[in-house]
C-alpha cells in the first residue's frame, strides 16, 4: 500500500470515529423519539386517522415502558360549555386531599409526589400569595391561618400561551388551556410566565408503579408525560368533558369546591359567582382567570 | 388577495372535528341524590378489641331494658351512659334534638319528630345560610356528574362531614406536601 493511501485510510477512520463520538449525545437523546413522532403534524391540523394512529402509538409505548394496557382518548371540547371553578376559602382546611387526588388521577411522578395543586398556608389578613407556605406539616387548620389551594386558573388571557415559541400550548373553546406534550420543546418559558406557579416541568421520566397507573387517559390531559416537557392542570378534561366532576372536587372533605358550566345560568358555579363575595387571584395582571375564590359571610 | 387565498388554504384544511360527546339538550337524565348515612344501631365504647378497634355495643342492649325518664341538660351530667361524649355545638342541651325514650327520632323546634336519618331537616332550622348554599350546590361535597344531562350525582348528607355533637372540623395531619415545590430540582437531576 502506498503511503498516501494508508494516510487516507487512517484519516478517514479517525474522522468517522470523531464524528460518531461527537454525535453520541444526540443519538442518545434521539433514542426516545420515534421517526413518526418527529415527522408528525401539529395537533390542530392532524386528520382523524393521523390522530388515531398517534393515540395507538402512545398506548403501545405505555405498554412497552410501563407494562400496562391503557386507553388514551382525545375528547373534544363540548359545544355550549365553558368551564369555571370556584373554591370556598372559608371552608378549606388545608388537608391537601385535593392534591393527593390530583396526584393519583393524573398519573403524576411518585418520586416527587407531584400535583397540579399547591396548597398555600396563609396568614389571616394577608393576600400575598408569594408569602404562602407550601410545605407545612403540622395539624390543620392551624390557628391564625387560612388555606388557599392554587392550581391552573385557565386564564382567558393566558400569559403561558402567549410566550410559547412553538404553539405547544393553547386555549380550547371550553376554556381549558392544554399542552401537547409531544410538541413541547421544554423551554419552560410558560412556567416562568405563569403568575400562579401552575406549570410543572418533568425533570426526570415519571415513575409510577404499574398497578397505580390510571388507565383512563386523555391525550391532552393525564397520559403519562415524557421527560423534559411541561405539564399543567386541565380541570381533569378527560373526566369533565364526559360530564364528570374533577377528581379534586370529589376528594374535598369540606365541599369547598364548586365546578360547572359558566354558560348554564342554572349551574352551581353561576350561583356562586352571582351571590357570593368572589375574588380572583392577582386580578391586577389582567389574566382573566376561570378559577375564583369566594367566602361565606 | 393572494394572502387571503393562502390563509384560506392553511386554515381551511383543519380536520373536521369529531362529534362532541355532549348529547342534544333535553331533560336532564341524571338525578341528584343525597347520600343516606348508615342507620346508627350501635355506639363505640372505650374498650378495644385485640386489633385495637373500639368494641361497639348495640343501642338496644341498654335501651330495650331501661327507659330514661329525663334527658340531661349537658354531657357533664352523663354519669352512667354515653360517658365521655364530647360536645361542642353551641349552647344546646341534649333535649334540643333528642327525644326521651325514642332514640331513633329527633325533635324539631316545633315539637314534631323526624327520623334520625333525616337529620338534615333538623340542621336546617338553625343553619339557614348553609342550607341556602347547600340547595344551590355551594356547600357540601358531591361526587358524580356536573352535567346532569349525562348522569347523576350524589350529595353528602350533613353528618357525612360533620359530627353532630362536634360539628367543626377538628385539627388533623395533612397529606404530605410535594417534594418538587417547583423550585428545587430533585436530587440526581441533570
Amino acid at each position: 500500500m502506498k503511503r498516501r493511501v494508508a494516510l487516507k485510510v487512517v484519516g478517514a477512520t479517525l474522522g468517522a470515529g470523531a464524528v460518531a463520538y461527537a454525535g453520541a449525545p444526540v443519538a442518545e437523546w434521539a433514542a426516545g423519539l420515534s421517526l413518526d413522532d418527529t415527522l408528525r403534524q401539529h395537533y390542530k391540523v392532524l386528520t382523524e386517522d393521523e390522530l388515531a394512529q398517534i393515540l395507538r402509538r402512545h398506548e403501545d409505548e405505555t405498554k412497552k415502558l410501563h407494562g400496562v394496557d391503557v386507553h388514551i382518548e382525545d375528547i373534544p371540547a363540548q359545544d355550549g360549555v365553558s368551564f369555571g371553578y370556584a373554591l370556598n376559602l372559608s371552608a378549606c382546611i388545608g388537608c391537601r386531599k385535593c392534591a393527593e387526588a390530583c396526584h393519583q388521577e393524573n398519573n403524576h411522578d411518585r418520586r416527587t409526589n407531584n400535583s397540579y395543586i399547591r396548597v398555600l398556608e396563609m396568614e389571616q389578613g394577608s393576600f400575598d400569595m408569594e408569602r404562602g407556605n407550601v410545605d407545612y406539616d403540622h395539624a390543620v387548620p392551624a390557628p391564625g391561618k387560612y388555606y388557599m389551594p392554587v392550581q391552573c386558573h385557565q386564564c382567558d388571557d393566558a400569559p403561558c400561551v402567549k410566550v410559547c415559541p412553538v404553539e405547544a400550548t393553547w386555549k380550547e373553546k371550553d376554556g381549558i388551556v392544554v399542552v401537547d406534550y409531544n410538541w413541547c420543546i421544554g423551554c419552560r418559558y410558560c412556567e416562568a410566565a405563569c403568575p400562579y406557579h401552575a406549570r410543572r416541568f418533568n425533570w426526570q421520566p415519571p415513575e409510577i408503579p404499574a398497578e397505580e397507573i390510571n388507565p383512563q387517559q386523555g391525550y391532552l390531559s393525564n397520559r403519562i408525560r415524557p421527560q423534559g416537557v411541561v405539564e399543567k392542570c386541565t380541570f381533569c378534561l378527560h373526566r369533565t368533558r364526559r360530564g364528570l366532576l374533577p377528581a379534586c372536587l370529589e376528594a374535598c372533605p369540606t365541599g369547598a369546591r364548586v365546578f360547572g358550566n359558566l354558560l348554564d345560568p342554572k349551574s352551581e358555579i353561576r350561583w356562586v359567582l352571582e351571590h357570593k363575595r368572589v375574588y380572583v387571584l392577582k386580578e391586577e395582571l389582567g389574566t382573566r382567570p376561570r378559577f375564583f375564590y369566594f367566602f361565606d359571610e | 388577495m393572494r394572502f387571503l387565498l393562502v390563509a384560506f388554504v392553511v386554515l381551511g384544511c383543519q380536520r373536521d372535528r369529531r362529534e362532541p360527546v355532549r348529547p342534544p339538550p333535553g331533560a336532564p337524565i341524571g338525578t341528584v341524590e343525597i347520600h343516606q348515612p348508615e342507620r346508627l344501631t350501635s355506639i363505640a365504647t372505650t374498650e378495644v378489641d385485640a386489633l385495637g378497634r373500639p368494641i361497639r355495643v348495640a343501642c338496644v342492649t341498654c335501651h330495650s331494658l331501661r327507659k330514661p325518664t329525663r334527658l340531661p341538660s349537658s354531657t357533664a351530667e352523663l354519669d352512667e351512659f354515653h360517658q365521655g361524649l364530647k360536645f361542642a355545638h353551641g349552647t344546646m342541651s341534649c333535649g334540643s334534638c333528642h327525644v326521651v325514650g325514642d332514640q331513633r327520632s329527633l325533635r324539631r323546634a316545633d315539637g314534631s319528630l323526624v327520623d334520625m336519618r333525616d337529620a338534615i331537616v333538623l340542621c336546617r332550622q338553625c343553619h339557614g345560610p348553609q342550607a341556602r348554599d347547600y340547595d344551590h350546590g355551594a356547600h357540601g361535597g358531591m361526587a358524580g356528574h356536573w352535567d346532569l344531562s349525562v348522569g347523576g350525582r350524589t350529595r353528602n348528607h350533613c353528618v357525612d362531614c360533620h359530627d353532630p355533637h362536634v360539628p367543626a372540623f377538628q385539627p388533623s395531619l395533612p397529606v404530605l406536601p410535594p417534594r418538587d415545590l417547583g423550585i428545587a430540582r430533585p436530587t440526581g437531576a441533570q
